[in-house]
């Protein structure tokens, strides 16, 4: 892994920490209430917080999941591509936007 | 005592497991097993040693799935159902038998520059540097390699990346790195944090659970890790 | 394959901190692979907000539950090992790691039981 690329996964790693960890109290919230679309969507439609809070989330998600894969397949992937950096690099890309553009979909559906 | 069974591998790479006897005695070590066969019952058999006494590190081998200094090795330690498997060690070319190609494992310290580059001369006073600084302190953590190449053996970074150091040539850029004689830290920085340098590192611990000396290298590489982070925030590393 | 590859060399796998970076690794992929599901889901309420509670009402099955419980623990396991490599890579070495480690791999499956039983 190229040293830019290390970096950057650490540092959504850092991003990411505190958000997954406020996700996973959202998600127990949400469930133990039983809360229904409706009253989830009515919370987050229109809000600012949640828009801000979600899309950080999932450009920071995108860019981390994508770096990471690339990783394993650098390492685990069959040896024409593990050992072709160009498509290694391609492929980050190509997944960490891919990614962030189905996820900042899911956002608007749920804020806008 | 009943005999050993023990299976050493012959051959190259496309080689086999080959089994034969071996009397059971007192404080017998793995080297001992290795050195029985090859004079009592197969003198084509080749391996490597030479001290025996845990100085040189040439007498490494993989012996029962794990790899092992075999002078220092004793059986009792590591025999399962009265059997040993004695392998080359892994992730080097097997020349023959229990002997391997190191040159891969000793070019990787070259890579990671890992010679001392000297800042004084004879004529200079020696350096004067407490026992008790930290730096010292990180050193004397990893000066005692004796080059077996079991951390690199015991290593899956080194198993599924063509590129990486390894830990014993990362472990020694790290005691030079804190050296405070040492005049290449800048140039040893930029070569350990290279694709295949200490960031490859999955932090597996393997080399530390293996090292024979007792050394971290995970620990080291953690250092260079944090060292070469700092490097990049103040811009001196891309 | 080569017979070499096949003889027993990799008896260090067996180790706390080796399964721990695999368990990283696997949740991590696990949840690459869930991301792009759970964003067309939610991509869902762009239609309506009926065809979003249509699957919610559908997803309280015990079989999904289960299956989220285990994306739960994904996420939860993923984070608290992450956060030990974090703080290993920035912070230098720390003794105590295998017990940090399966301290995370624990916390994360009382978080995926805990979900299991409180939803």
């Amino acid at each position: 892994m190229s040293f830019r690329l290390y970096h950057l996964q650490r540092a959504t790693a850092l991003v990411l920490a505190p958000l997954v960890l406020a996700h996973l109290f959202v998600i127990f919230y949400a469930t133990s209430k039983g809360l229904s679309a409706a009253s989830i969507l009515s919370r987050t439609r229109g809000s600012d917080g949640w828009a801000a809070f979600y899309g950080l989330f999932v450009l920071a998600a995108a860019i981390h999941g994508a770096i990471g894969l690339r990783n394993v397949l650098a390492e685990w992937g069959p040896a024409p591509l593990a050992r072709n950096p160009r498509a290694l690099e391609a492929i980050v890309w190509t997944l960490a936007l891919a990614l962030g553009a189905l996820g900042l979909r899911a956002v608007y559906a749920v804020v806008a | 005592m009943k005999n050993l069974i023990v299976s050493i591998w012959r051959g190259r790479e496309d080689g086999r497991f080959v089994t034969y006897e071996a009397p059971r005695n007192e404080s017998q070590t793995v080297l001992d097993i290795v050195t029985y066969i090859q004079r009592e019952v197969d003198p084509t058999l080749s391996y490597r040693f030479a001290c025996r006494v845990g100085v040189c590190g040439s007498c490494a081998m993989t012996v029962n799935g794990r790899p092992r200094w075999t002078c220092r090795t004793h059986v009792s330690k590591v025999v399962e159902d009265n059997r040993l498997q004695i392998g080359p060690l892994a992730n080097l070319p097997v020349i023959k038998d229990l002997a391997t190609d190191m040159t891969r494992f000793f070019e990787r310290w070259q890579d990671a520059k890992g010679a001392f580059a000297p800042t004084a001369t004879r004529a200079d006073p020696i350096a004067a540097i407490k026992p008790e600084d930290a730096r010292r302190q990180a050193v004397d953590a990893g000066i005692e390699c004796i080059n077996c190449g079991v951390c690199w053996s015991a290593c899956d970074t080194v198993r599924w990346n063509a590129d990486y150091l390894g830990p014993a040539a990362l472990n020694r850029a790290w005691t030079l790195q804190n050296d405070a004689r040492d005049g290449a830290a800048k140039e040893r920085l930029s070569a350990v944090a290279q694709k295949g340098g200490c960031q490859a590192c999955h932090s597996h611990q393997s080399c530390e659970r293996h090292c024979p000396q007792g050394l971290n290298p995970t620990a080291s590489i953690a250092g260079l890790k944090k060292m070469s982070l700092s490097a990049y925030l103040r811009g001196e590393l891309k | 394959m080569s017979a070499l590859a096949d003889r027993r060399e990799t008896g260090y796998r067996r180790d706390a901190l080796w399964i721990a970076a695999l368990v990283h690794r696997l949740s991590g992929v696990a949840l690459a692979l869930f991301l792009p599901l759970h964003f067309l889901v939610l991509g869902l309420a762009i239609r309506s907000d009926a065809s979003l509670d249509s699957f919610l009402g559908w997803a309280r099955q015990p079989l999904v539950k289960c299956a989220e419980a285990g994306v739960v623990f994904c996420l939860a396991v993923h984070l608290a090992g992450g956060l030990r490599v974090l703080m290993l890579e920035t912070r230098g070495w720390r003794p105590g790691q295998r017990n940090l480690a399966i301290a995370g791999v624990l916390v994360a499956a009382l978080a995926g039981a805990a979900y299991l039983i409180g939803a």
